[in-house]
């Protein structure tokens, strides 16, 4: 990319933590062909970030971004410079070390089978509340209606969320 | 029922919840190996083809290429039964079939390392459809298989292996019916059980005999117990990953497997092979394809007297535990039919397509699928009340059938006739039901119809478990058991068992990672067997367990066992409760307590599930819409409600329910290449599509065993497909009889197309 020139880098913050990355192709850089998913989980270990399809269609992926949920699969990392990114593993309140309340209702009301699908959907849901603390349940289905589930946890799912967004009232 | 227990029954939070939630959870692609390579699969872009040349120097002069495989020197295994899929072949079979592998540093370079294998293929004319491959002259997959017929005498459950049912004289029991419809029904939509996690394995060698595989598994035990024979006996030591989803078609992963561990082997350091969604959709496991040409006679008051008929079914380019399917399905057609007569023929066919293999439903939804049409076509004609019929047809205690095995096995469950009515009257059936073709109600352009489809399963006792439960002196207990965790529940259900068994919190029991190493045998997690026969062996190890510590207790206070009893990591009298020691005193701190147990197979007690089904048409648009659900079975007893609700709403995913109305594998039958193999393409249901779905599941005691209960999750996704196929039919007043249901298709039976 930079042809012996300053090395060119971008800055991710990730779960609050700042992050310098250096572009390129060397396995501990970020190639600009690098989905945000794969800097995740390859570059930074955050491995909750599940990848399903790898091509935009199922929800696994879903992290937030500027407080939004986007697909980390169908995200490149070089067009995230300067961003904060939220991943399953920066839910819940450290300092206190308590899990966030959609996690705790996901637990109570066993809303995954095989689990696969459950940070995409925690974040999905979570993107949600952020924005609007209580929607209806037909609001629910809609902003997570691009998370796939095959064991069909989805009536636990909706439980899980509407009862988290009850106590947020 | 549940208040006798102190666990079962209760809803607990699953022992993994927390590691679910936060995304601490270690799934295949999650695993880090130090060195570790990546494999990937050159796949061939035509159906059939002899591979005529093939030069890999360019792709192994690439640097951090660390190995390429071709037929010309992957090592001699071989998968399917009987053993005919090797690693790679000379030949391509289906578009998609793997023609090389490479193993490298990055996935990147594998994949460039791939692209500069040159490949000369000649290519060969392709079969598609089941009875046309059995033609003489049709094009041949297998020298060895004429007519693309898999052989059926194979010996997969023993000498006597079912492979068809045949008893009674059927020519006497058509004589004797009132009614005989006949026909020919097809249920070839190859549904994809599409689990959101792909296959994947990782393979490492210790030495040149000694494999450690690690996978995403439903059965850890399959990668070692049924690939030793086909590697050439290597001690292969298997660990399951959480297993995210499979719905049968993650119990093994032998391809994948094969790939990993020769790359392996040449490369000299681990290598993972974890498929993309392509290679899951188009390279991985179907449903079989299932075609039944037939007849089948019954009397005016729903008796059945006879069946007869031929199954066609299609296995794709591999042959691989599809004749196991067909002995399960053969076994549990006659689970739903009381029928004196039979005489049901199999024919196993190879095709030039994506291979199908184990699915969720495993031969039985398959044969249902397609037979359950005709079976329609007959009730309609002496107009009989499906409820009613399935009620009277479904196999009854005392009742016997040929199983998997070839044995004639005697139903000591129970009778269903309760859970079925009991789900009717929650569906509000009768109200519902007008008769056959008739609709339940007419909204202007919109028709509403009901359906009901039925589903049993006699392996919930299938196979063979053992289990360890080794107490601690710290007051704990740990199971070691080689179960996976692949959405059931079923690893902390068996925790609350062993919890139950020792009057143990919850908290206080574990279980060890399901690896073969630490872990005596089990068969995994299939035919809804967690329950009673992994359940049973975890029973029995935790009693002798029990058993064994209040001995030492016993010795130690001159007192009979008899006069013992342990309660939440103490032991004490019976007679005098405030009594109590802590496991440490009775053991000392140098000892633990190992009690063993081995669940036997038994196949005399099936399990059922009814699941009706109301469906809207769109008579302007052909859109069919699946509006409520009612589940009904009897579980003997609930063991996780919330568990169990969960595996039953599983009746939507996992090329279930939605096989009659929208999920299908799209085939270009002129190239052979598939055409949605991806998940836009590929339709499957969304958050805004759930129907309303209500569970009715009763729980009367089954005698049998201890905690009564019998597993029913696989078998939820069964029933479904028949029951909309009725229930849309109904809803227009036209037989419908083609999966899915498309709009196309709605519109074509309507005269609008």
């Amino acid at each position: 990319m930079n042809c012996g020139k300053e090395k060119e880098t971008i800055s991710l913050t990730v779960n609050g933590e700042k992050y310098d990355l250096e572009v390129g192709p060397r396995p501990y850089q970020v190639a600009p062909w690098h989905t945000l998913s794969q800097t995740l989980r390859d570059t930074l270990g955050l491995t909750g970030t599940k990848v399903g399809c790898d091509h935009g269609a199922c929800g696994a992926c879903t992290v937030l971004m500027e407080g939004k949920a986007v697909l980390s699969c169908m995200t490149l990392t070089v067009e995230c410079d300067g961003k904060s990114v939220t991943t399953i593993e920066g839910l819940g309140d450290k300092s206190r070390g308590t899990i966030d309340p959609l996690q705790q209702a996901f637990i109570d009301h066993t809303a995954f089978q095989c689990g696969f699908c459950t940070p995409g959907m925690i974040m999905g849901a979570r993107a949600l509340l952020d924005s609007n603390p209580s929607p209806n349940e037909s609001e629910v289905k809609h902003a997570l209606s691009g998370h796939f589930c095959r064991c069909i946890s989805h009536y636990h799912v909706l439980r899980a969320v509407m009862e988290t967004a009850k106590e947020g009232d | 029922m549940s208040a006798e227990y102190r666990f079962i029954g209760k809803a607990t939070p699953r022992k993994d919840a927390l590691q679910i939630v936060t995304g601490k959870a270690e799934f295949i692609a999650d695993v880090k190996r130090a060195g570790i390579l990546h494999g990937k699969v050159l796949r061939s872009p035509y159906p059939h083809a002899r591979i005529v040349q093939i030069d890999t120097a360019a792709a192994e002069a690439l640097p951090g290429v660390k190995a390429v495989l071709t037929y010309k020197n992957v090592p001699d295994w071989k998968t399917g039964i009987p053993r005919h899929v090797r690693v790679l072949d000379r030949k391509v079979r289906f578009v998609g079939d793997a023609v090389a592998l490479a193993a490298a540093e990055t996935e990147e370079i594998a994949e460039e390392a791939l692209g500069l294998v040159r490949v000369e293929y000649r290519t060969l004319p392709a079969v598609y459809d089941v009875e046309e491959a059995m033609e003489p002259d049709a094009p041949r997959l297998y020298e060895e298989f004429p007519r693309n017929l898999a052989p059926l005498n194979v010996k997969v459950f023993g000498p006597k292996s079912l492979s068809g049912v045949v008893m009674g004289d059927v020519e006497k029991g058509f004589r004797e019916a009132d009614f005989v419809a006949e026909g020919t029904y097809s249920y070839e939509n190859l549904g994809n059980p599409l689990p959101l996690e792909a296959p994947g394995v990782i393979a490492e060698w210790e030495g040149p005999e000694k494999l450690t595989v690690w996978s995403a598994t439903q059965s850890a035990s399959w990668h070692r117990f049924i690939m030793l024979s086909k590697m050439g006996f290597p001690d292969i030591r298997t660990i399951s990953t959480h297993c995210g989803g499979s719905f049968g078609s993650k119990n093994y992963s032998a391809l994948p497997l094969f790939y990993a561990a020769a790359l392996a082997k040449t490369a000299g350091r681990p290598v993972r092979v974890i498929f993309n969604k392509e290679e899951h959709f188009g390279a991985f496991c179907l449903r079989l394809g299932s075609r039944f040409r037939g007849k089948v006679g019954i009397r005016k008051d729903g008796t059945v007297t006879a069946v007869s008929g031929e199954w066609f079914v299609d296995t794709g380019a591999f042959c691989d535990m599809s004749q196991a399917q067909v002995a399960v399905g053969c076994g549990e057609a006659q689970l739903m039919l009381r029928c004196p007569n039979w005489d049901l023929k199999t024919r196993l066919v190879f095709t030039n397509r994506c291979p199908s293999g184990v699915v969720r439903g495993f031969g039985g939804q398959e044969l249902e699928s397609a037979f359950h049409p005709l079976l329609s076509l007959a009730m309609e004609q002496a107009e009989l009340d499906p409820v009613e019929f399935f009620k009277k047809n479904y196999v009854k205690p005392g009742d016997g059938y040929y199983w998997r095995d070839g044995n004639w096995w005697v139903c000591r469950g129970r009778d269903y006739s309760k859970a079925i009515m009991d789900g009717a009257d929650a569906f509000n059936w009768k109200e519902k039901w007008k008769g056959w073709l008739n609709p339940t109600a007419v909204q202007g352009a919109k028709r509403i119809g009901v359906g009901v489809g039925i589903h049993g399963n006699a392996d919930v006792g299938e196979d063979e478990s053992e289990a360890y439960v080794r107490l601690d002196p710290d007051g704990t207990a740990t199971i070691h058991v080689c179960v996976s965790e692949s959405g059931m529940g079923q690893r902390s259900s068996l925790c609350k068992m062993a919890a139950e068994v020792l009057d143990l919190p919850l908290e206080r029991v574990s279980m060890t990672p399901p690896d073969s190493l630490l872990n005596p045998f089990d068969f995994g997690l299939v035919g809804s067997r967690g329950t009673f026969a992994v359940g049973s062996a975890v029973i029995a190890a935790a009693e002798d367990a029990k058993r064994k510590l209040l001995e030492l207790a016993a010795t130690k206070l001159r007192l009979s066992i008899e006069e013992l009893e342990t309660r939440d990591g103490k032991v004490y009298v019976k007679d005098d409760p405030g009594n109590a020691a802590p496991w440490s005193r009775v053991m000392g701190i140098m000892q633990t307590c190992t009690g063993f147990g081995r669940f036997e197979p038994d196949y005399s007690v099936p399990n059922f599930l009814a699941l009706f089904v109301e469906v809207e048409v769109d008579t302007e648009t052909g859109k069919v819409d699946l509006r409520n659900v009612v589940a009904a079975t009897d579980v003997g007893q609930i063991i996780d409600p919330l568990s169990l609700e969960g595996q039953i709403y599983g009746a939507l995913g996992a090329a279930g329910v939605d096989t009659a109305l929208f999920e299908e594998s799209i085939f270009d039958r002129r190239l052979g290449h598939m055409l949605n193999i991806n998940m836009i393409d590929y339709k499957w249901r969304t958050f805004s599509d759930l129907p309303e779905f209500r569970n009715v599941i009763l729980e009367t005691p089954i005698p049998t065993h201890r905690y009564k209960a019998v597993g029913v999750g696989e078998i939820a996704t069964s029933p479904g497909p028949s029951a909309v196929l009725m229930a849309a039919s109904n809803a227009l007043g036209k037989r419908l009889c083609d999966y899915p249901l498309t709009s196309e298709r709605i519109l074509k039976a309507l005269g609008k197309l």
